[in-house]
């Protein structure tokens, strides 16, 4: 078990003749991921990597194939577009990895997948990685081995310090699930948790966050009511001063609100132990889980 | 992206919000010609991309067009929190009846605008939400039906609006809100938004910022921008796509992603340093783009040590190794470096490196620890 993907899971590409999407496409196959379909519109008929067909519409790619997770590459002004469209086509997951989208465009996005039925990861994430299963996305496959412990975040590079610095310690990952550092999101901490606390194979989570927003406020009022699981925490950003954007669309300080030590101070009120750096992380849980 | 109160003032109106027939002004002889021409007292109001320029002196009312010239001349001297008044705006003044805030943004958690009126307006608006957050009426725009006029007739109510008010206050309510969603904004605000001594409603500031990421679809925006109203440095990271942002420590920090840059300050801080600079070189970072970033940190003469935090993922260690060695060719950096890398080709980067007089560590923390002590001036 796992959560969101598996060695089950038909994944679609869109954007997969683009730069990005037929690079990270050669790693998710070699992962062991099934890549069923891609799509380009206006390239439909050709193939990539010898072996996956590639379809002008999202629509055509489910049919021909059964794919029922879709991975985005499209670039930002295509890329709300891209979405719906894997969304009308039945898509259960839609992964969007594309940094960039108008945040009005994802308003209206999220509106109408939730009406749909549709989960979405991201967008400006760096997807998903069930380890030794199928990754979808652009996490490197051999930071991380199999295991217990759940992994959500709103950054990338840091997810992969956290998940290596685990293998280090010999610590494994059930799934590692980036929600990405946009304002305005799919999954947040909050699904991704309840998620972890009801998947047998998960038996403890991380959870990283970032200033900005009140997500892991919220998060920690959730693990104090909802999670039997144990939880480790780590935010980034406590030197970060007001007002000043740091890179993420979303890690902001805004009117005094979204600090670091509001974070922490919220997640250890729920009994969330809160690294100071983020390989301590993997100290903790390994105390934890000791 | 911020824009001047004049410009969004501008754009409000092109959707039907009332605003005081200012003009800008870059001269205190033009303040006075101004002046004459509107033939009464008027308000002159600094143009920076800060808030509290009121408190600050930035805005001052003048009786006379002499008067003008000389309030103009002063605030066209000031710098307020850092940023010199290169314009101001003239407005005719306005016998001020009430004022009103009304503002629309976006609520993250709700994943919709949300749009925000209060009986107090003019004072600052997060003041009265942390003091009195029942004088704030708040009510969620959906995104695929827009803002409706039950919503508005709802929120003046709540705002104790006198009926007369209601119609003027609906246009203007939707005026904001069309432009809000025509020109992609973040944030769109009239603070205060006046009833006059005649009972009419004017918008008599004005504030928006609008989405970064949308400014392709609005040329007529983006060429809005005011690069003398923002930190050169700054500006010249984005050029090469970096994300740059300034602080006042003395050990520079380069590495590949938002929140990982931001473990990375923090870790120095928690090993008694203080980090120079907030530096994501982003996914897939070219020689070039390592080579910007060097000069970037390198230009700031506190700098007395540089972290450079490289985890590849699509990042690859060899093209970085590669980017700072042709940085360091024509930077010719004086200060210690200490390089960290790992993931994507970390090994072949890190035999390039091994000529160049680095400090080299395998985790962050020692990474981390090693800076602290070189930028001290001790050994690694």
């Amino acid at each position: 078990m796992s959560i969101l993907v598996n060695k089950k899971s038909r994944v679609v590409v869109q954007g997969i003749t683009g730069r990005e999407g037929r690079f990270h496409t050669e790693r998710m196959v070699a992962y062991g991921t099934q890549v069923v379909a891609g799509v380009t519109p206006g390239k439909g008929g050709e193939w990539v990597l010898d072996r996956i067909p590639v379809f002008d519409t999202v629509a055509a790619a489910v049919e021909a194939t059964g794919a029922d997770t879709s991975v985005i590459f499209v670039p930002a002004r295509f890329a709300a577009d891209a979405i719906l469209e894997a969304a009308d086509a039945g898509i259960r997951l839609v992964v969007a990895i594309t940094e960039g989208i108008p945040v009005q465009d994802m308003m209206r996005v999220t509106t109408y997948l939730r009406e749909k039925g549709t989960t979405l990861v991201g967008p400006n994430c760096p997807g998903l990685l069930t380890p030794g299963e199928a990754k979808v996305g652009i996490i490197p496959g051999n930071i991380a081995i199999p295991g217990h412990v759940g992994v959500v975040s709103r950054s990338g590079t840091l997810t992969y310090e956290v998940v290596y610095a685990m293998k280090l310690r010999g610590l494994g990952v059930s799934t590692t699930v980036g929600i990405g550092g946009d304002p305005v999101k799919g999954l947040d901490f909050i699904e991704v948790l309840r998620m972890f606390e009801e998947d047998p194979q998960t038996e403890a989570v991380v959870m990283i966050g970032e200033i900005g927003g009140s997500s892991e406020e919220q998060a920690a009022a959730f693990i104090r009511q909802h999670m039997s699981k144990p939880v480790v925490g780590f935010i980034a950003g406590q030197t970060a001063p007001p007002g000043k954007r740091m890179g993420h669309a979303g890690a902001i300080i805004e009117g005094g609100e979204g600090t670091a030590a509001e974070k922490i101070k919220a997640l250890e009120a729920a009994q969330v132990p809160v690294a100071r750096h983020p390989e301590e992380i993997a100290d903790l849980l390994a105390e934890m889980l000791a | 992206m911020k824009l001047h109160e004049y410009q969004s003032k501008r754009v409000f109106a092109q959707y039907g919000v009332p605003i005081p027939p200012g003009k800008v002004a870059t001269t205190p002889e033009e303040v006075e010609a101004i002046a004459r021409e509107f033939g009464g007292p008027v308000a002159v109001k600094a143009q920076v991309l800060v808030g509290g320029r009121g408190k600050a002196g930035g805005i001052k009312l003048a009786r006379t067009p002499g008067e003008a010239r000389e309030v103009a001349k002063a605030i066209l001297q000031m710098t307020i929190k850092g940023l010199p008044v290169r314009k101001v705006l003239v407005d005719p003044a306005v016998d001020i009846a009430h004022e009103i805030y009304l503002g629309i943004t976006n609520d993250r958690a709700a994943k919709r605008p949300v749009l925000m009126a209060s009986s107090e307006g003019g004072v600052d608006i997060e003041e009265v939400a942390r003091r009195s957050p029942e004088k704030i009426a708040k009510v969620h725009i959906h995104p695929l039906l827009g803002l409706q006029a039950y919503q508005v007739r709802d929120v003046a109510l709540r705002i104790d609006l006198p009926r007369e008010q209601w119609r003027a206050f609906t246009k203007v309510a939707f005026g904001l809100w069309k432009a809000y969603q025509a020109s992609d904004a973040t944030l769109a605000e009239i603070n205060p938004l006046v009833i006059t001594a005649q009972g009419d409603l004017l918008a008599l500031d004005g504030k928006m910022i609008v989405d970064d990421n949308a400014l392709y679809r609005h040329p007529d925006l983006a060429e809005m921008r005011d690069l003398d109203a923002e930190d050169p440095t700054e500006v010249e990271a984005r050029r090469y796509g970096l994300s740059f942002i300034k602080l006042d420590g003395d050990i520079g920090c380069m590495v590949n992603g938002a929140g990982l840059a931001m473990a990375t300050m923090d870790i120095i801080k928690l090993y008694g340093g203080e980090p120079a600079n907030f530096l994501d070189i982003g996914g897939g970072a070219t020689a070039e783009k390592v080579a910007a970033a060097f000069r970037l940190i390198l230009a700031d003469p506190k700098v007395k040590a540089v972290l450079i935090n490289i985890f590849g993922g699509i990042t690859r260690g060899d093209e970085v190794a590669r980017g700072i060695l042709q940085a360091m060719e024509e930077v010719k950096p004086e200060v210690p470096m200490v390089v960290r890398l790992v993931g994507t080709n970390a090994e072949e980067g890190l035999a390039l490196l091994q000529d160049a007089d680095m400090i080299t560590a395998q985790t962050l923390a020692e990474a981390a620890q090693k800076a602290v002590q070189v930028a001290k001036g001790g050994e690694a």
